[in-house]
């Protein structure tokens, strides 16, 4: 299933850049609707506007309102209209604005795009992306700051990408739109301003390849989307207490890169799984379950989980940030398991 | 056959003047095979030879067939869990179709589908759907796929009068409308959501609602395949012409239950009341008797329609009762492309 992440690790030789995740998505948008002309964006506010982060902005200017199009605020709509067009030979990009609008457009995504290749026995296929927003500490309260992406991942026919970094960003969305089934892309809103390095060059990332963000010995930090900066920060945390923490980045939870993760945890013998979804039959569970099935004679320790609290996403900064994953929670769990609390 | 007389054009919309004697004949072969066909699903069903359920078009066989008369092979349709009738009317072949319904790997979708969601590319139909309302997106998507690829294929979606309690409608008559798509809704009133008279659910004048968003529509006596060939004919063009969407609310009846375990329906209708429509509104009587009143054709060339029907559908079952069923490997295949 896996290459070795090595070979897709970072940046190749040649001119890098510095952007952001912001850029990053808008970079990719751009060179595969120049290289495919099959390839649309459709969603709220996508054109002008693009988009209230302004992830698309100029896009429009460049492909044009027939390429560009703004919607009614219909998610369910332009979804199902997204997945008869990629049924017929388009490739849409759907924008949902706020991944908690994806609960409005659930039948299309679920009961239709994830089901056609599968009921039609291979005959049809759905060429779909639909790109959308996970994380809180936005101060945006319950309807606008959930992680759905478990669910999605749940369901058989659909691909779902996490992607933490501008670089990964833009190979991931590079892929999901050159991919023949739906996928869900999730970016969490709160990175899009994230710097990091990213090449001139074209370039893909694989699904379902990981990427072992910090090498480590003693615990192995697992961690999705935002989350991997949390492992980062918790690992330096550790590194101070003479811990060596290492973080690996799924990149993509459906198709999960199950060797590279079982491989890290049999090294270290001890791993804590981290998610901006809840925490309950959530993305962690998923990956601890899979990797104590996989790795258990090897483990030193049982493996832990660190998700989102178990509460609808409250307004007040003293309650929101009690909900989210913290640097200081992640190296606490970690240092537990290596006995040193 | 009968010898070739002009037809009566005063009684014909000026849309289907042009229709010969030999094409009507044909629309009535072809309804014809429908209402074999889901007799004979009934039959699997009774004997307990098809696995599942299955929802009977029968009664309402002159709104397929006279819809998609109106289309090209190229045109593109969307049906519903009711659906076998626009499957052969939209150009799928009988065995194939029992083969799908028996779970049999020479079936459309090889066994993956089943009744309700029979799909044939080659043949324009992007599938039916047993969410009710659930491809009128698929089917504006493929309106607007059509029109972003510079093709003049037109996308038809038909859905039952239940799917007008699903909001996702109104989603797309709204886009399909401001986007001029080149889509037709075909609404088949059949009078029951289901076990529930569509008076008990459905507010206000349902012509009202496509109107809203500036779609024209119009009501369509969906028994006699005339007027409602005329009126996909006109919505048709329309479409091509890059005028945009129209909506076709097609009265009609069905003459089975929900599906073809419904059949104590004492409670939801009467029985006068499907006696009736069976009696006077059959759509194939209603061509038939039209036709041999107009001098168009005589009793033994619809008693030779009906006689060839029934032998496709004979030959059909026959082939898929004994087709083999798809490997059980073949259960992970498909889920990704």
């Amino acid at each position: 299933m896996s290459t070795p992440s090595a070979a897709v690790r970072g940046p190749a030789a040649g001119t890098v850049r510095e952007i952001t995740l912001a850029q990053a998505i808008r970079e990719a948008l751009a060179e595969e609707m120049r290289r495919d002309p099959r390839v649309f964006i459709l969603g709220e506010d996508v054109a002008e506007a693009g988009t209230p982060f302004k992830v698309l902005s100029g896009l429009v200017d460049e492909f044009g309102p027939q390429r560009v199009i703004d919607t009614p605020i219909s998610e369910a709509g332009f979804v199902g209209i997204a997945v008869g067009a990629a049924m017929t030979g388009m490739r849409p990009v759907v924008d949902i604005m706020f991944g908690d609008f994806l609960t409005l457009a659930m039948d299309q995504i679920v009961n239709q795009a994830a089901k056609v290749h599968y009921m039609s026995g291979g005959k049809l296929r759905v060429p779909l992306v639909v790109r959308t927003t996970l994380g809180a500490t936005r101060r945006s309260a319950a309807q606008h700051s959930q992680s759905l992406h478990a669910w999605f991942a749940h369901v058989p026919g659909l691909k779902v990408a996490v992607p933490s970094t501008p670089y990964d960003a833009k190979g991931l969305l590079k892929t999901a739109i050159r991919d023949d089934n739906p996928v869900l892309f999730f970016e969490d809103k709160m990175m899009y301003q994230v710097k990091g390095p990213v090449p001139e060059e074209e370039y893909t990332i694989p699904f379902g390849v990981a990427d072992v963000k910090r090498p480590g010995r003693d615990v192995t930090l697992v961690a999705t989307s935002s989350m991997v900066y949390v492992a980062l920060e918790a690992a330096e945390l550790l590194e101070q207490d003479g811990i060596s923490a290492e973080v690996v980045d799924p990149r993509t939870i459906f198709p999960l890169d199950v060797e590279t993760l079982v491989r890290s945890a049999r090294k270290t013998g001890r791993v804590v799984v981290v998610d901006e979804g809840h925490r309950r039959y959530g993305v962690t569970a998923e990956l601890a379950a899979t990797i104590a099935e996989e790795a258990f004679y090897d483990l030193e320790a049982p493996v832990r989980r660190v998700g989102a609290l178990d509460v609808p996403v409250p307004f007040s900064p003293v309650l929101e940030d009690q909900t989210v994953p913290t640097p200081q929670q992640v190296a606490s769990v970690a240092r537990e398991l290596c006995g040193r609390n | 056959m009968h010898p070739p007389v002009a037809v009566n054009r005063a009684e014909l919309p000026e849309e289907v003047q042009d229709v010969s004697a030999a094409d009507w004949l044909r629309m009535y072969r072809l309804m014809a095979t429908i209402r074999a066909f889901e007799e004979q699903v009934n039959e699997l069903y009774l004997s307990r030879r098809m696995p599942g359920l299955a929802h009977l078009y029968i009664g309402q066989e002159a709104v397929a067939v006279g819809v998609c008369e109106a289309l090209r092979p190229e045109d593109t349709i969307t049906s519903t869990h009711r659906g076998h009738g626009h499957c052969l009317a939209k150009g799928a072949r009988v065995d194939r179709m029992f083969c799908e319904l028996l779970g049999k790997a020479e079936g459309y979708c090889r066994g993956k589908g089943g009744s309700m969601h029979i799909a044939d590319p080659d043949s324009g139909n992007l599938g039916a759907n047993a969410i009710v309302g659930g491809s009128t997106g698929i089917a504006t998507g493929a309106a607007l796929s059509a029109k972003m690829r510079g093709t003049d294929q037109v996308s038809v979606c038909f859905f039952g009068e239940g799917a007008l309690g699903q909001g996702l409608l109104y989603e797309v008559m709204n886009m399909a409308s401001l986007w001029k798509l080149p889509v037709v809704y075909v609404c088949e009133n059949n009078l029951y959501n289901e076990y529930t008279h569509y008076r008990e659910t459905t507010a206000g004048d349902i012509l009202a609602r496509p109107r809203a968003f500036g779609i024209p529509a119009e009501e369509v006596d969906g028994q006699d395949v005339r007027q409602v060939l005329a009126a996909a004919r006109r919505a048709v063009a329309r479409a091509r012409r890059g005028d945009g969407p129209s909506f076709l609310l097609c009265n009609t009846y069905r003459y089975f239950g929900h599906h073809v375990g419904d059949v104590d329906r004492s409670y939801y209708r009467r029985r006068e009341e499907e006696e009736a429509w069976k009696a006077q509104r059959d759509p194939l009587k209603l061509l038939r008797d039209w036709m041999i009143t107009a001098g168009l054709a005589a009793p033994e060339d619809f008693e030779a329609a009906e006689r060839a029907a029934r032998e496709e559908v004979a030959q059909g079952v026959a082939y898929a009762l004994q087709a083999p069923y798809p490997d059980p490997s073949e259960v992970t295949q498909h889920v990704y492309a």
